[in-house]
């Protein structure tokens, strides 16, 4: 290969795409770690704390396309307080001062100021595709900004953000001359959008293939929208609720066959189930279909339309499908490969619809699952035994039982076996997420078994230290551990520090581990941030080494302590 | 079951013991008095909706260490608020549940009422009380003993327990808010030396019958996002569609007379007898001048086709109304079809009730009762 001229080597580079590859050829050799990162368009950052935007750009002068990822996984959860940190602006801030010619940039639990959208609106020429998912600090001000500025926006994706919506004007700042758009996703905003503006926006935009509506866009806007853009692909309906009888409604019943290119559907903010026979004529194509945030839609009228769904290959949903419902998704979606049941009520534990035996029959009936979010009353070890067999395919297996220590109703013992027999047969696992009475058990399972598994999240379980050290002996490809609530203390934390360097991060909070145990861990890898969260303040007044940590949360980085803490976070 | 709600509105994450540290009730030490927690000590106690009265039936019971749960008999009284010496007002699990094994892994509840058990030696268990769903429950008759959690080993406890006090407004989720534990945490009593929790509970695992009711900071770990939309949807939906999942039939329960509307999961029963005796449960504060020794005769086994036996002596019949907004008398059609159809409930005055049902009138005449109504 040392024959090869650079740029051939540049080429044969460009069909490396993915992260972890193009992340490996740069290690080969200092010539291939040059030529790889002068041509690297797209950066994938899992931790933003983990590197500097100054050695990002010193390194990728080419970068095009960012992803950053903020605050730890469990702070989806109300564990990580509100202002722990993961801003954007330092990012755009040093991204604009550089010559980087950003076109793409993708966040996920980060904090973003409309102050950052606004430079990130005027800094950037070529400025193609924002993605925000699980975001907040910004506003509909923010997003006027990028509307107003980014003439040549394709993307602007709003996935379950926070926002402060402060009505709608924000969609009529999108120039005339904008006729770019591709993907249009507003569906978080809480607020009234401008009709008008976005009739004549979706009519400008010709190459527009996804738009997601938000819960202020009645059905009749839909219907005009819907007449206007008949080449979309991926269709959010805001609000769904008309009268069967009326002109809309028949109106909007042409619309959508006309719509023969939707494949994906979601949705349904506001439903009046008795209108759903519209979709029927598109529900064959679809291959995803996401109904988890409409609790309008459930008994005989939503096995109806499932009934119509044969292709579907990605299906979210409510547990009042029930399990009854969950067989007719057997019967029916035979593509199905992922399903996530979120709960109606997730508060009333009693009342959740599914239990093992939808479970057990959708694994039955679709040989192609590979991905499960499941929320349910209650699980069987049988029935997990019986899902690993039917289904040795999954990647991302989270099975989350409402009541988190519950064990096997019918056995009464804990679910050690049943997730047992899940890594045992799913070899490929790289996802799981546990449940239920758990004992120490599982986890030897997990650390003998699991050896792809890259990320493992643990609430209320095991009985000692060895569960937590099985673990982080045996899964050789762990990147992300979060533990909540488990009887691990120190012995564990310290047993092989050196193992958090090959990982992104690790989360322990309600543990066993001390502040000693913690101060161990930062004194030995300097190369890791150990962050203790406490907001009781204790640790001011007692900083006893065996006082218990509330949570903390270490990483790996190579730029040492960040400077953006909080008073509450102490980085040892 | 639309609960009474609880005094503390926001989730609280609390590294000090749960806020009932403070108002526990102290059986165990041979006292019989059951001080409610954060009744009245509690100044973020929030009646957030009908009538701080109601905050009564759902504050969070946690006892001292060692302490078992008090046995809880006594009917269940709105009224009774200020009264603390009253007895409890509603039934919950029997205190030989309330029996903690060191090996059980608990949960908190803040919004039901629950009660906890501790154990010696259990500094290290984190406390979490699992109550029941609700108090109605023990009147169906599907109780909820039986603890099943084989826990194992011990619960670790740590710089405390992450209490959730949320309100239940309706349709509204208990959401999570971040800009209050600061608030909370001061209003609440200090730590035990904030590391260990001294309380542990019962975790009170059910099968079939509505489990208790998990209140745990992050858990199930749901994003806020998706909560507060899916509860914005409900909210809307109800209007539209008029019935919840089929995993519960709510329904309001409004009397002549009475101040504020109660709601009943109509799928918590399985019988006629099993409804009135909740309702009776519900409203007979309301009636007790009327009532009287009356109160009771509802208790008595009677005749599952008729419902206005069970107000047996009182001037009161339960009727409903149905899908096409006819108001019926309860009891004529079989129990499955009359959930189908139940959109809402009302204990009337016999008096308003002619019309409803002409049989009962007959019936009455028949047998020569005493002016209108069902008589004893």
């Amino acid at each position: 290969m040392n024959y090869f001229p650079d740029e051939v080597l540049e080429h044969v580079f460009d069909f490396i795409t993915s992260h972890k590859d193009r992340n490996s050829v740069s290690l080969v050799c200092k010539s291939w770690y040059k030529i790889e990162r002068y041509s690297r368009q797209r950066v994938f950052i899992g931790n933003c704390y983990s590197i500097s935007p100054e050695r990002l750009i010193a390194r990728f002068p080419g970068l095009k396309s960012l992803t950053l990822k903020g605050k730890p996984h469990f702070a989806d959860f109300n564990l990580v307080p509100h202002d722990w940190g993961g801003f954007v602006y330092p990012w755009i801030e040093a991204l604009a001062k550089s010559r980087i010619g950003l076109e793409e940039l993708r966040l996920k639990r980060m904090v973003v100021s409309d102050e950052s959208l606004e430079l990130l609106s005027k800094s950037f020429v070529n400025f193609k595709s924002l993605v925000l998912v699980s975001c907040e600090g910004f506003t509909t001000d923010g997003l006027a900004a990028i509307a107003a500025n980014c003439r040549f926006l394709r993307e602007l994706d709003l996935q379950e953000n926070e926002v402060d919506d402060h009505r709608g004007h924000w969609l009529s700042c999108f120039p005339e001359s904008c006729t770019s758009l591709i993907s249009l996703n507003f569906a978080c905003l809480r607020g009234e959008v401008n009709l008008g503006a976005l009739e004549r926006l979706v009519s400008r935009s010709p190459n527009l293939k996804s738009l997601r509506l938000n819960r202020a866009v009645p059905l009749d806007t839909l219907q005009k929208l819907l007449m206007r853009a008949p080449q979309l692909v991926d269709l959010g309906i805001g609000s769904y609720v008309h009268d069967p009888f009326s002109e809309a409604y028949n109106k909007l019943k042409i619309a959508i066959q006309r719509c023969k290119s939707i494949r994906s559907l979601s949705g349904f903010l506001e439903v009046a189930p008795h209108c759903m026979s519209a979709i029927y004529p598109i529900c064959g194509n679809l291959t995803f279909l996401n109904l988890s945030y409409a609790p309008g839609l459930h008994g005989n009228k939503l096995m109806k339309l499932i009934q119509h769904c044969r292709k579907l290959q990605r299906l979210w949903i409510l547990d009042c499908i029930g399990d009854k419902g969950l067989g007719v998704v057997a019967l029916t979606c035979k593509e199905l490969q992922e399903l996530r049941v979120f709960p109606s009520d997730p508060f009333e534990a009693g009342n959740a619809a599914v239990t093992e035996e939808g479970l057990v029959l959708v694994s039955a009936g679709c040989p192609k699952l590979n991905s499960l979010l499941y929320f349910c009353q209650q699980m069987t070890n049988a029935a997990l035994i019986t899902v690993a067999k039917n289904c040795p395919n999954f990647i991302r297996f989270r099975l989350c039982i409402l009541d988190p220590i519950k064990p096997d109703p019918v056995t009464n013992q804990p679910l050690d076996e049943g997730f047992g027999a899940i890594v045992q047969s799913c070899k490929g696992l790289k996802r799981l997420s546990l449940s239920g009475l758990l004992t120490d058990q599982v986890f030897l399972y997990i650390g003998m078994y699991a050896e792809q598994l890259e990320m493992l999240s643990i609430a209320f379980a095991a009985d000692s230290d060895k569960g937590m050290l099985y673990v982080l002996n045996g899964c050789k490809k762990l990147r992300k551990l979060e533990i909540r609530d488990c009887p691990f203390g120190d012995a564990a934390l310290l047993e092989d520090v050196g193992k958090y360097e090959t990982m992104r991060s690790l989360w322990m909070s309600s543990c066993e581990v001390t502040l000693g145990g913690c101060k161990a861990v930062a004194e030995k890898m300097p190369s890791l941030n150990v962050e203790i969260i406490d907001e009781s303040e204790q640790m001011e007044f007692n900083l006893d080494d065996k006082q218990k940590v509330d949570k903390m949360y270490l990483y790996r980085t190579l730029v040492g302590h960040r400077k953006d803490a909080p008073e509450y976070v102490w980085i040892l | 079951m639309s609960p009474p709600l609880l005094g503390v509105e926001e989730e609280v994450q609390s590294s000090v013991s749960s806020p009932s540290v403070e108002c526990i009730s102290e059986n165990g030490m041979g006292l019989k008095e059951r001080n409610y927690l954060g009744l009245s000590d509690c100044s973020s106690v929030d009646s957030s909706g009908v009538s701080s009265n109601l905050n009564l039936a759902t504050e969070l019971r946690l006892g001292l260490p060692g302490s078992q749960s008090p046995e809880r008999e006594t009917e269940f009284c709105l009224l009774n608020l200020g009264k603390l010496d009253e007895k409890p007002l509603f039934p919950l699990l029997p205190s030989k549940d309330g029996i903690c094994s060191s090996s059980q892994k608990n949960v908190v509840t803040g919004n039901k009422r629950g009660f906890s058990d501790t154990m010696d030696g259990f500094s290290e268990v984190k406390g979490y009380v699992y109550t029941e769903k609700s108090w109605m429950f023990h009147e169906a008759g599907s109780d909820s003993e039986s603890p099943q959690s084989v826990g194992h080993g011990k619960y670790p406890g740590n710089s405390g327990v992450n209490v959730i006090l949320s309100t239940r407004s309706p349709g509204v989720q208990a959401s999570v808010k971040q800009d209050e534990p600061a608030n909370v945490l001061q209003e609440q009593p200090r730590a035990t030396n904030g590391t260990s929790l001294k309380q542990t509970v019962i975790s009170n695992n059910t099968t079939g019958a509505p489990a208790a009711k998990a209140q745990v900071v992050g858990w199930p770990p749901i994003r806020p996002f998706r909560t507060k939309t899916l509860a914005a949807s409900s909210k809307n939906n109800d209007e539209v569609d008029g019935k919840p999942g089929p995993g519960a039939v709510f329904v309001k329960v409004s009397m002549d007379g009475a101040p504020y509307l109660r709601k009943v999961d109509l799928r918590t029963y399985s019988t006629y007898q099993e409804l009135s005796s909740a309702l009776e449960k519900m409203f007979s504060c309301f009636t007790l001048g009327q009532c009287g020794s009356h109160g009771t005769a509802g208790k008595e086994i009677l005749s599952e086709s008729r419902l206005k036996d069970l107000l047996h002596g009182s001037e009161y019949v339960v009727t409903y109304k149905d899908k096409d907004g006819d108001w019926m008398l309860v009891g004529d059609v079989p129990w499955e079809m009359f959930i189908e159809t139940c959109k809402r409930l009302k204990i009337m005055k016999s008096s308003d009730a002619i019309g409803l049902a002409p049989r009962a009138v007959e019936k009455s005449k028949a047998n020569n009762k005493k002016e209108f109504g069902y008589g004893c």
